[in-house]
């Protein structure tokens, strides 16, 4: 029989429920299950590059008491965390946990258009993180060339895991790209052509839209990033000279020849940037969600976050060489990229005002996941704004290379998407188990978590003023360094392991929850979008029962006037008519 | 609704179904035809990207560039690829009539048989151009030129290899006896790819023989 996607299916066989446990559970098709999947994967892994975080704060923060962190360890630990971070974890995280999970419920369709596709771009995920993995276990260990993987220091003898290492983590990256265009493919169209009856595009929710715009850069960014490993492969194996010049190494002129170190930066920091918003798009909009939920109001400006979240990933090309200002390249560049950088601060202010008056006037409850959703516009504001200071190329000069970056990016796409990420997993958790979390546990994880990363992160930027160089083992001879710099080292370090203890009790609540928890009930938080009205919870297989549902109104009916409850869901019919309403803090 | 018309809306405005009964897809494709129009642009900005190289690595790096001779065999095997291309177009207009009879619908998977076959044939000919290369001495380490023309054409049969692989499910659909509109959607898919890949080759060949 020929095959036929789930989503296409009549509703016999789309409810036929896989029995197997292999089918149900393993080689899986349904998204919700490819999304616990991804999640979980994704997770695992981030805890990986958490735990070689703290190894590093540990050598900064109290050298030489850890014998066997060594220089080499320390830069593999390093670039490890980095890359895990930023491509292993959020970057799948985002799209393959929350895309996987909120995109055929929140668009009221039964799965993805291309299950079978979307089972294998999981798949491909895992075969890349056990790859990349695999790279603790060979000779020489992981690459240590920074996250950046610049050539031509990265596959340069002497520098750490220049041969296996750095190989297997352009292989592991390879296979991701095609995970990811696998997942890619499908988020679109099924986004594009699969939504129920009555979802317009401008009815979607935000979270969607982040989602969805997150996935296109993916999708144009992530072939940068192919093709400059692909090429750094051959320059690697087979000899060739793309990014190599003229080098001599050890006293020993090495083969390759004029090849442009400038160029691999540049085509990294074409996916790089764009990179940066594939991560933040989606917590825009997921936080969005979270927002408007729970202050119980309308997001402010919904056709403007939209525009916004569009024009933020159109502008994300054209900023990458903001990462190049010490680069050498020709400054004219320079000018360049300082106004788009400054352009694109436009569209993202926006948001955050528009995040802000949703706030206003609310009735906000301020539980969990709208502690966390809060607590990410402080984290983005103070990212966004240092991120102002580095745009500036006459202000990036000097802080180049110092502890100020590393905080500015920590605060701006590690501490602010891992906000909205705990924001989101709070708050889909209800749905996604039927269980209610232990409230009084997630609220003194969100204030460890909060006040931790402050204690890490704003001290860093004071250590960045004073000159202290990012990437360094330990400070050596810098006389122009004050020696309390270091107990700032040391208190950032207790600070790291402190919030990083502290992230057990969201494992332990979430466990707890899973048998002990209240039961949620559908609808929790009386939510407007559709994967709160499913009829069971958790969303069985085929997610809607008999009948798919029908869209009468946008995402965002929260405390309408002269409505009986404080929502309408976006399913629930209506008389047929144009509002026009002139209330207090209406919109017409 | 045009696409403009919906994204400039005002959704809090309205309640009730704008669409009518039937849910609408936002473009009037099938979603196979919509993610392989999207494959394509994420292929082109690959290939873009591979050019833009080509030309900082040419004008911008350590002046050790040295344009290949390149063998006449290239031409002929463009001619193939080009075959290929007309062949998978033959297949689709007999795909199209396969419902009035069966003449057209052997002929159809001839067709793209053929297709299937010259592109086989094209790899083979990139294939026996490398070789002809290394036999001259243009190795892939001894000049950046030659680095980038083995890099291009493998790249591009790497993704002609992808088409061959669909090609053969497709095939094997054929006889299988599928719906012939499943078919019919099949082979025009493929007949899409394969034009893209010969516009794609155009290219690189402008490419590599203008250095």
């Amino acid at each position: 029989m020929a095959y036929v996607p789930l989503a296409d299916q009549d509703d016999a066989h789309a409810l036929h429920d896989p029995h197997s446990f292999i089918t149900k559970y393993v080689w899986s098709q349904d998204h919700k299950v490819i999304a616990i999947q991804y999640g979980g994967t994704a997770i695992f892994v981030g805890l990986i590059a958490l735990g070689l975080s703290i190894l590093m704060r540990l050598q900064l923060g109290f050298p030489d008491t850890i014998s066997w962190i060594d220089p080499a360890f320390y830069y593999q630990a390093v670039t490890m965390h980095g890359m895990i971070m930023v491509v292993y974890l959020l970057t799948a995280l985002f799209l393959g946990g929350f895309g996987n999970y909120l995109i055929p419920l929140m668009c009221g369709t039964r799965d993805m258009v291309f299950p079978f596709l979307n089972m294998l771009s999981f798949w491909f995920y895992l075969l890349s993180v056990l790859i990349l993995l695999a790279s603790f276990f060979v000779p020489g260990g992981p690459t240590g060339a920074g996250w950046t993987l610049y050539a031509p220091q990265s596959i340069t003898p002497g520098t750490p895991g220049s041969g296996y290492g750095i190989l297997l983590m352009l292989i592991s990256l390879g296979v991701f790209i095609i995970a990811f265009t696998m997942g890619g493919l499908n988020y679109v169209t099924t986004i594009l052509q699969a939504r129920t009856r009555g979802l317009t595009l401008m009815r979607l929710p935000l979270s969607i839209w982040g989602i969805f715009t997150a996935t296109v850069l993916g999708l144009f960014a992530f072939p940068a990033l192919l093709v400059s490993a692909i090429m750094l492969g051959f320059d690697l194996m087979l000899g060739t000279s793309f990014f190599v010049p003229s080098m001599i190494h050890m006293g020993e002129t090495l083969e390759h020849d004029g090849g442009s170190p400038i160029l691999f930066q540049h085509l990294f920091w074409f996916f790089g940037h764009p990179e940066v918003y594939i991560v933040a798009l989606p917590a825009f909009g997921l936080v969005s969600d979270v927002l408007s939920t729970h202050a119980r109001k309308n997001i402010f400006g919904y056709r403007m976050m939209v525009w916004a979240i569009i024009a933020i990933g159109g502008l994300s090309f054209l900023v990458w060489a903001h990462h190049m200002y010490v680069s050498g390249m020709n400054p004219y560049f320079g000018f360049f990229f300082a106004t788009t950088t400054l352009i694109i601060a436009v569209p993202t202010a926006l948001k955050v005002y528009n995040w802000v008056l949703t706030l206003w006037q609310g009735h906000i409850r301020l539980n969990t996941p709208m502690l966390f959703a809060i607590g990410f516009i402080f984290t983005f504001v103070h990212g966004g704004l240092t991120g102002l200071f580095l745009g500036n190329v006459i202000i990036d000069v000097p802080l180049a290379d110092t502890y100020f970056v590393v905080a500015h990016f920590h605060m701006v796409m590690g501490v602010s998407p891992v906000m909205v990420l705990y924001a989101a997993l709070y708050h889909w958790y209800p749905k996604m188990t039927g269980k209610m979390f232990n409230e009084t546990l997630g609220k003194v994880h969100f204030w460890c978590t909060f006040l931790g990363t402050y204690a890490i992160y704003l001290p860093m930027h004071y250590l960045g003023f004073l000159g202290v160089p990012r990437r360094y083992y330990e400070m050596g001879n810098t006389d122009f360094i004050p020696a309390s710099a270091q107990a700032l080292n040391a208190n950032i370090t207790i600070a790291a392991i402190f919030v990083a203890i502290a992230q057990l009790l969201f494992f332990i609540n979430i466990f707890w929850s899973l048998k002990n928890g209240k039961p949620s009930g559908g609808n929790p938080w009386g939510a407007t979008t559709l994967e709160w009205q499913t009829p069971d919870t958790p969303p069985k297989h085929g997610n809607w029962g008999e009948e798919l549902p029908a869209v009468y109104r946008w995402a965002y009916d929260y405390s309408v006037p002269g409505a009986e409850k404080d929502f309408i869901p976006q399913n629930e019919p209506g008389e047929e008519y144009e509002k026009t309403f002139h209330h207090k803090g209406g919109q017409s | 609704m045009s696409l403009y018309q919906e994204v400039t809306r005002k959704p809090w405005n309205t309640v009730g179904l704008p669409d009518g009964i039937d849910p609408k897809p936002t473009f009037a494709v099938s979603n196979e035809k919509l993610a392989l129009v999207v494959f394509v642009i994420v292929a082109s900005v690959l290939f873009s990207l591979l050019t833009v190289s080509y030309f900082i690595r040419m004008w911008f790096g350590g002046g050790d560039w040295l344009p290949v001779a390149l063998p006449s065999m290239l031409w002929v095997n463009t001619g193939v690829l080009i075959a290929a291309s007309v062949c998978m177009q033959i297949a689709v207009l007999n795909a199209r009539r396969d419902h009035s009879s069966s003449h057209y619908a052997n002929r159809k998977t001839q067709w793209f048989l053929i297709a299937g076959i010259a592109t086989l044939a094209f790899i083979v000919g990139q294939l026996t151009v490398w070789q002809q290369l290394t036999e001259q001495g243009y190795f892939l380490q001894s000049n950046p030129a030659n680095a980038f023309f083995y890099l291009l054409t493998g790249v591009h049969i790497l993704h002609l290899l992808g088409g061959l692989w669909v090609w053969s499910r497709a095939l094997l659909r054929q006889r299988r006896n599928d719906s012939s509109h499943d078919i019919r959607k099949s082979i025009e898919l493929c007949a899409w790819y394969w034009h893209f890949l010969l516009i794609v080759w155009f290219g690189l060949f402008y490419l590599v023989a203008t250095n």
